[in-house]
């Protein structure tokens, strides 16, 4: 039998770092040095922030690249990282260094280019507190994610992939250890993909995925 | 009568506000006390007013508490303030050191109460300088700037620095507002209020009379900005843009703000709005009082697009206020307006009035998009940028000072 599965919930906080680029070269250097939770909050943070539901570009850097300094082809580029592959934040800075020196390489202008705004770095704390909900069926955690907190979507399923085990969210974690009868579900769950939705809208996700394997179906 | 929880309960949702009762509890007794230097008028004032009501019914043990002072200190603050938003001059050394003397004398008599207190929230310069009279403080000092800082008089800001380096954070509403420090800069964007006179809902018997009072069509579409007469706000921008609109479609417009009088400039702007108006009817220019919230609220509601058509801007309240009220809003391309105007989602930003009256007459045709967009707007300040927003970031804050070193704070 499973642990009861604990509902937590978190609020993350934005910190100033006083690092800010006006250049391509700029900013790439300044990604040697800001701290990991910088390049989390870039990636990820959006997501605790105001979205749409199509926005054109979905990180921080890729939305400066075309805002900022017009370069479509990068921002294109930037964009398509997945956060979710890199269980390690200095394995995605790695990547988003290289993006950008392989640009800077292809242009003698753009590297010195003055962007219409700066791009300022920002950081992250995350306060995380237990909510003392316990669910110990697949059922209850169904029944539960359509009243959990907008913070709490986000920390079982977004933060979660920052913490052991690696890369994966708290939901197939937890469902999983009941057995091959769920096995369709944490299957079903892990194919959420999170990057391209508000959580309002990753919440109605995961309700709709838990309600279709209930006994009875749809929700 | 239901409690203000309950009235923002109805407002955000259930979820938001038992996230605030969870935060609060873990707070386990701490006394938190807010530091600013008037109860009326302002800004700080109006969020403190709502902000400490609701700790209070979350069982927070909150206080505030506003400082003392004379003519020559408040002179010495407002030239502060002016000097940190950009303007260049030099504060008399006298006045300096009897700001330094006021906030002796009010850390005196504010002393039991602040040493042993667990966190203090000192907010804007007018108490900054308090700090220094308080060595055996006990707990955190935070200071809080409401003030756009991006580019200040630095002799003024390194004059202030010297005390603000000595709190444990501070709090900013931009990035681009932060100023080098040697603690934390926690970024906190304002709020807006929704059950205050600026935003509560009007009932259709109100916003009927607002026509009539202001001799306004309610047949032809309206256009509105709200603000100072000030060059930065550039209500000569928006003239020009509504006389491009003009040419293809019928329109009014209302320009709206309070009475600079003590502001040479803001007469000089504002007597130059008014020649450029000329005799045209429909350009109704409005001079208000500083507290007609109602009146204020009531032209934005019948007003179809807002504008605020800024070359500079702090944050930009007015902008949250429209959008709150389901209207697009049309902003300068800077600023605070950038984090709320989302171009195609809840408005559009420009950078010249040609711009402007481009995105006014898309709006007025395409109706439907119209609609779409202001809807849009209310569901995003509904997400980001009401005061329970606010709150929720004031109470995270007070655990993450406590663990400044860590990116992860597990209260479990």
């Amino acid at each position: 039998m499973a642990e009861p599965f604990s509902v937590r919930d978190c609020a993350l906080i934005a910190i100033a770092t006083g690092q800010y680029a006006y250049t391509l070269s700029e900013l790439r250097d300044r990604l040697e040095i800001v701290p990991p939770s910088s390049i989390y909050y870039h990636f990820w943070g959006g997501l605790l922030r105001p979205k749409f539901d199509n926005p054109e570009y979905q990180n921080d850097f890729a939305i400066w690249v075309y805002q900022g300094l017009r370069d479509k082809p990068l921002a294109e580029r930037i964009a398509l990282i997945n956060p979710s592959e890199y269980h390690d934040l200095e394995g995605l800075r790695d990547e988003l260094i290289d993006i950008l020196e392989e640009r800077i390489d292809e242009s003698e202008l753009l590297p010195w280019m003055k962007a219409n705004q700066r791009f300022y770095f920002v950081r992250s704390q995350t306060v995380v507190f237990d909510t003392r909900v316990r669910l110990d069926t697949p059922e209850r955690l169904g029944e539960h994610i359509p009243h959990m907190s907008l913070g709490s979507v986000f920390y079982h399923f977004i933060d979660a992939r920052r913490r052991p085990p690696w890369g994966r969210d708290d939901f197939t974690h937890w469902v999983s250890g009941f057995g091959n009868g769920y096995a369709e579900l944490v299957e079903q769950i892990s194919q959420v993909d999170p990057y391209f939705i508000s959580l309002v809208e990753l919440r109605d996700e995961l309700t709709y995925v838990f309600a279709e394997h209930m006994p009875g179906g749809r929700a | 009568m239901a409690t203000l929880l309950e009235q923002y309960e109805q407002i955000v949702g259930t979820d938001v506000i038992d996230q605030l009762r969870q935060l609060a509890k873990l707070l386990g007794g701490k006394r938190i006390i807010h530091i600013n230097s008037t109860k009326a008028g302002g800004g700080v004032a109006e969020i403190l007013h709502r902000i400490i009501p609701l700790k209070h019914e979350l069982g927070i043990d909150a206080v505030w508490e506003t400082i003392t002072g004379d003519a020559d200190f408040f002179q010495c603050t407002k030239l502060m303030h002016n000097t940190l938003q950009g303007n260049r001059f030099d504060i008399p050394d006298y006045l300096l050191r009897h700001y330094e003397a006021v906030n002796r004398e009010n850390a005196e008599s504010l002393r039991g109460l602040l040493e042993e207190a667990d966190v203090v929230f000192i907010h804007d310069p007018q108490p900054a300088a308090m700090i220094e009279s308080m060595p055996a403080r006990k707990g955190k000092w935070i200071w809080r700037c409401h003030i756009d800082v991006s580019s200040p008089y630095r002799p003024v800001w390194k004059y202030l620095r010297d005390f603000v380096r000595g709190y444990d954070a501070s709090v900013w509403s931009l990035s681009e507002f932060a100023q080098r420090l040697p603690h934390p800069m926690y970024l906190i964007p304002p709020s807006i209020d929704p059950l205050s006179d600026k935003n509560i809902d009007l009932g259709p018997e109100e916003l009927g009379k607002t026509y009539a009072r202001w001799g306004l069509d309610p047949q032809r579409p309206i256009i509105t900005q709200i603000s100072r007469f000030d060059r930065f706000k550039d209500p000569l921008g928006v003239v020009r843009a509504y006389r491009l609109v003009k040419e293809f479609t019928p329109v009014q417009l209302i320009l709206a703000g309070g009475g600079a009088t003590d502001d040479p400039e803001g007469e000089e702007v504002f007597n130059e709005v008014k020649t450029s108006a000329g005799d045209d009817p429909d350009i109704h220019i409005l001079l208000l009082p500083p507290d007609d919230n109602l009146t204020i609220n009531a032209l934005q509601r019948i007003s179809d697009i807002i504008l605020q058509k800024s070359t500079r801007e702090g944050f930009g309240l007015t902008v949250t206020e429209a959008l709150w009220k389901g209207k697009p809003v049309i902003g300068g391309d800077t600023g605070g307006i950038r984090l709320q105007v989302v171009n195609h989602h809840t408005g559009f930003l420009v950078n010249t009035p040609e711009g402007a009256a481009l995105r006014i007459r898309y709006l007025l045709k395409r109706r439907e998009k119209l609609e779409e967009m202001g809807q849009k707007a209310r569901e995003f300040v509904r997400e980001n940028f009401l005061i329970t927003r606010h709150l929720r970031e004031y109470l995270t804050l007070i655990f993450a000072v406590a663990n400044e070193t860590q990116d992860r704070i597990e209260l479990l």
